[in-house]
């Protein structure tokens, strides 16, 4: 077996606090820990507790997490030894500590958003991929911090803390899915879930250096996920490596009768098809949008390159035209708020969440929403009720909508030609905190290169293709993601590239040293219990 | 004199098991917030899912109601925010209503002025609201308001008619056959009173600006509010004033429509297409396997039991009530005469039942025993007399009819000997009225009628008794 290697990563000033060590079976891929945890060698309770003792220890520092359910992680922990135990049908994740974002519903648990307006509110209900995971076994550990209502891509919207990036803690981890990309960066779960509206998983994926997917649209239930933008929103997985994440995409995907949009058809073997080799599939190259303003010139760099490793790999390369794609960003932001404004009408203080007492009822509803959602939220939810507008929505939204066609179509074209597409995730690596939050335009711009895909509701992961220094200023390597982009339902040739791209790189095995006080240790999985028994 | 220039909008409550996007069953009177649960309640993350029965509902009504069915079809979220919708919209149809373009026929006895075909503009589906219910605290002095989930998202449709009526009455007899089509398909209860029937109407004077008028809860409600609308907009046009286009409320109580919001500042309700739900496609073999199991409509109906010799009056009170409806075509199945039949059945049968404040399903009587009461009169065994005395017990007993002839005595003596004895009798007890009857009063034939029944319990066969009365009193001459 690989062992880790351990990257250098920036302690954020301030913050340059002894931590105990990690438990290195923590930073393990969940495909190395679940063995042992099926042969016995480790116990569910004793993996649960080393998460536990780690977000103790760590996340004051990184601040994945917005709430902690450690003693119905233990409870659960203890039945799923025991069922073990006793012979009984645990499930391939049996055991092994995840997270959810915090906008996905869990029974009995604080569901935010990250939002003041939500705050105190708990679940009654599990959503979908909720149930699924925990029907395969897997042990919830908490809910991560997210942009307030999945809007942002640093995780700065948040209303309730910062979230920093593992490999510089000065900046930020991406989003709208900071949390959760944060939490599996640095050991504190080994899975994660995530949802991706326009680029809310692939974006934080690429950086904190992770794999994350997002799905086809439809493939994973949304029921129990707090809307954003209901035609957009999907969720996926982040993982330390491809075999990781297909297990967790392999998990959550498939039909649910509590959703309406969810597609019907099985789900293939996703693990089982990472055996398989890909074939000379055709990638293409969209020399269009490498030529988009924004693209930072090393992170092109480094896309080119990978894109010549995939050559040598043997894929074949064409280049492929996005006409349209470069209207993506203007497109979403009429979509996305349009949706939004009709989501987030539900939080009116009346029946769960803020409520701000009023003269009347208007003003009621008026202090309350003023009072419960961020600037973010509110700058989308009036524009999209402009947008919507009578007067305003033939020239916004149905225009919109009329782009976001095209866009499609433009992918549709494409995949004539070729069987994937690749494109780099983010223009620039992971900024540092508040050098985009005073102008949302350049906090959008984040987003350029996964929304375009979001609007067509094609599946797509981000992987990571390389480390590089910082363009300015000083500080350690950081992460740059590529994106693999399917046509619909091809998840599984997303996976099985991206799997071979992987194995070749083997940067899936690099971890930042925030995990760790000791720079450049390697973990050696075959010692991995010895050490276990040490601590 | 300007003429009303009248259309309504209707809203029909589905009768289905569950709600229109959650499982939730429907229940009329259940303890409130206990029919709900995250989709009716719409808590975060919670999804509608279509109820299919609905759906077949309104493709029903929109079919019965001659309407285009579309073969595709979209929900729409209307935005707007009240405490009682809890999602801050409702999920509705916008420029793709379910079925449209159809007619209702208004039946031709209904109303003086003959029967008319009035347009359906649309027919579409939309959920219902929570229900609000407004208070005040006495002890605080403030106002307060409680809502009930338990209606949330019941599935309603609502049918739009062109402005085709021309009086409060037309307005009415409108509103009576839509419920009669509902009933027969039994999609609806059309229940008034539990709002199973709300009506908003749209009224002017000669197609000019029209006010719309809300919350009219009875038929009543619907005439009396077009009566003292028309009225209004006549006496303002008189002063010289302009109808303005405004939204207006019924006050129940005072007998008056009050003004709400002008349609001028009326809100914005930004449509735009459901994400949550897939568009509809209707498949075209669905629509023709709804269309041949539709039952017999009321306009149908009527046309057949006229031609069965009913009068109008009578085809079209059996066409509005689907229940006795059926219950005539189950007697006539087992051979009672029609005209006989529509008859009792609407005669006695419902005098009977109005005093004794019952329904029809709550007593033993069945069609064929109605029929074999029928029968009975038919066949000389007892009289109509002694049939309706008859009646009135078959409704609280389940005993066979003939049983129940036989144990009250009932059964119609048409023996003329005996009948003889006792027109002899009777003329006997009273010479100063034989007389007088031959002297030329032939009125008092009655009188010595009405003896006889006297002595026979009203069971002498009074054809018989007719013919012998006259020989016996011709006789004593």
């Amino acid at each position: 077996m690989p062992s880790l290697e351990c990257l250098p990563s920036r302690e954020a000033k301030g913050y340059q606090r002894k931590r105990k060590m990690i438990n290195p079976l923590l930073m393990q891929p969940a495909h190395r820990v679940l063995p042992l945890l099926r042969a016995g060698e480790i116990s569910s309770v004793e993996l649960v507790r080393a998460a536990l003792d780690w977000i103790a220890e760590a996340d004051p520092d990184l601040g994945a997490f917005l709430y902690v359910a450690e003693a119905r992680a233990m409870a659960r922990a203890i039945s799923i030894d025991k069922a073990r135990h006793q012979g009984e049908e645990v499930g391939p994740l049996a055991g092994l500590p995840v997270a959810l974002k915090d906008n996905m519903c869990q029974r009995d648990t604080p569901t935010t958003c990250g939002s003041r307006i939500l705050e105190g509110f708990r679940s009654p209900y599990d959503a979908t991929v909720v149930r699924k995971l925990e029907e395969a076994g897997a042990v919830i550990l908490g809910k991560c911090n997210m942009d307030e209502f999945a809007m942002g891509s640093s995780t700065e919207n948040s209303a309730f803390q910062q979230t920093r990036n593992p490999w510089d803690l000065e900046r930020v981890p991406g989003g709208s899915s900071g949390g959760s990309a944060a939490a599996v960066t640095a050991g504190e779960v080994y899975l994660s879930l995530g949802s991706d509206t326009g680029g809310s998983i692939r974006q934080p994926a690429s950086f904190c250096g992770l794999p994350g997917m997002k799905p086809t649209y439809g493939r994973v239930s949304r029921y129990g996920l707090v809307a954003f933008a209901s035609s957009l929103d999907q969720i996926g997985a982040f993982a330390r490596n491809i075999p990781d994440l297909a297990l967790a995409m392999q998990t959550i995907s498939g039909h649910d009768s509590l959703d309406s949009t969810s597609l019907p058809e099985a789900v293939p073997d996703y693990l089982g098809a990472l055996q398989r080799e890909p074939g000379a599939l055709r990638v293409g190259v969209a020399k269009d949008q490498l030529a988009l303003e924004g693209l930072s010139p090393s992170v092109r760099q480094i896309f080119e390159e990978a894109i010549a490793k995939l050559a040598g790999l043997g894929f074949l390369l064409e280049e492929v035209t996005l006409p349209h794609a470069s209207y993506g960003l203007p497109t979403y932001y009429l979509i996305a708020p349009a949706e939004c404004s009709a989501n987030l009408a539900r939080f009116d203080g009346i029946r769960y969440g803020l409520r701000e007492e009023g003269r009347d009822l208007f003003d009621q509803y008026c202090r309350t929403r003023r009072q419960g959602f961020g600037a973010e939220v509110r700058r989308r939810i009036m524009v999209g009720t402009y947008a919507l507008s009578a007067g305003y929505r033939e020239a916004f939204y149905l225009k919109a909508q009329k782009v976001r066609t095209l866009i499609r179509q433009d992918f549709t074209e494409a995949f004539k030609r070729v069987d994937l597409i690749a494109l780099p995730t983010t223009p620039t690596v992971a900024f540092r905190f508040g050098e985009r939050t005073e102008d949302p335009l350049s906090m959008y711009m984040a987003d350029l290169f996964t929304i375009p895909i979001s609007l067509a509701g094609l599946p797509a992961l981000s992987l990571p293709i390389d480390w590089i220094p910082p363009e300015e200023g000083e500080g350690p390597p950081m992460p740059v993601g590529m994106q693999l982009v399917g046509p619909a339902m091809a998840e599984t040739r997303v996976l099985q590239a991206a799997y071979c791209y992987e194995k070749s790189s083997g940067l899936h095995d690099l971890i930042p040293s925030f995990v760790n006080d000791r720079k450049g240790l390697r973990f050696d999985p075959q010692q991995c219990s010895q050490i276990w028994g040490q601590i | 004199m300007p003429k009303p220039t009248i259309g309504l909008e209707v809203h029909v409550q589905l009768r289905t098991d569950s709600k229109m996007f959650c499982a939730c069953p429907m229940e009329f009177g259940a303890e409130p917030n206990t029919r709900v649960c995250p989709v009716c309640l719409a808590l975060p993350g919670s999804l509608p899912v279509l109820n299919r029965v609905a759906l077949e509902s309104t493709i029903a009504l929109g079919l019965a109601l001659h309407c285009h069915i579309t073969p595709f079809s979209q929900f729409h979220r209307k935005n707007y925010f009240y405490p009682d919708l809890p999602k801050g919209y409702q999920i509705s149809q916008y420029d793709l209503p379910l079925a449209s373009d159809g007619y209702l026929t208004l039946p031709k006895e209904s109303i003086a002025a003959s029967f008319k075909k009035v347009g359906i503009i649309r027919v579409h589906m939309e959920e219902d609201t929570a229900k609000s219910i407004h208070g005040a605290s006495l002890a605080h002095n403030v106002g307060y308001a409680l809502l009930d989930f338990n209606r949330s998202g019941v599935p309603l449709l609502e049918v739009v008619s062109a402005p085709d009526l021309e009086s409060p009455e037309e307005a009415s007899a409108y509103l009576v056959e839509l419920r009669a089509i509902l009933r027969t398909l039994g999609i609806s209860s059309g229940n008034m009173e539990e709002g199973a029937l709300r009506c908003d109407v749209n009224i002017s004077l000669d197609r000019g600006t029209r006010a719309e008028v809300k919350n009219l809860n009875s038929f009543r409600a619907v005439r009396k509010a077009l009566e003292y609308e028309f009225q209004r907009q006549c006496e303002r046009v008189e002063r010289g004033e302009a109808v303005l286009l405004e939204t207006r409320h019924w006050d129940e109580a005072k007998g008056v429509t009050i003004p709400g919001r002008s349609k001028e500042e009326a809100e914005d309700y930004r449509y735009f297409p459901e994400p949550d739900l897939l568009p509809l496609e209707i498949d075209v073999r669905w629509v023709e396997q709804v269309h041949r199991s539709l039952p017999e409509l009321p306009e149908g109906r009527r046309e057949r039991l006229a031609s069965l010799g009913l009068h109008p009056s009578e085809a079209i009170t059996l066409a509005h009530n689907p229940e006795l409806a059926c219950f005539f075509d189950g007697a006539l199945e087992v051979g009672a005469p029609p005209k006989e039949t529509a008859n009792w059945l609407l005669g006695e049968v419902q005098r009977i039942l109005h005093a004794g404040g019952k329904s029809l399903e709550e007593t033993p009587l069945t069609p064929v025993r109605l029929a074999e009461l029928l029968r009975l009169i038919q066949q000389g065994v007892i009289s109509s007399k002694g049939g309706k005395a008859l009646l009135e017990v078959m409704l609280t007993s389940d005993r066979p009819p003939a049983e129940l002839v036989e144990a009250l005595g009932l059964a119609q003596v048409s023996d003329p000997v005996q009948i003889r004895l006792w027109v002899q009798e009777a003329i006997a007890a009273n010479p100063k009225q034989s007389e007088q009857y031959r002297q030329g009063k032939e009125a008092l034939l009655a009188f010595f009628a009405g003896q006889v029944m006297k002595k026979s319990f009203g069971n002498a066969n009074p054809e018989l008794l007719d013919r012998i009365l006259k020989e016996e009193l011709q006789a004593t001459a």
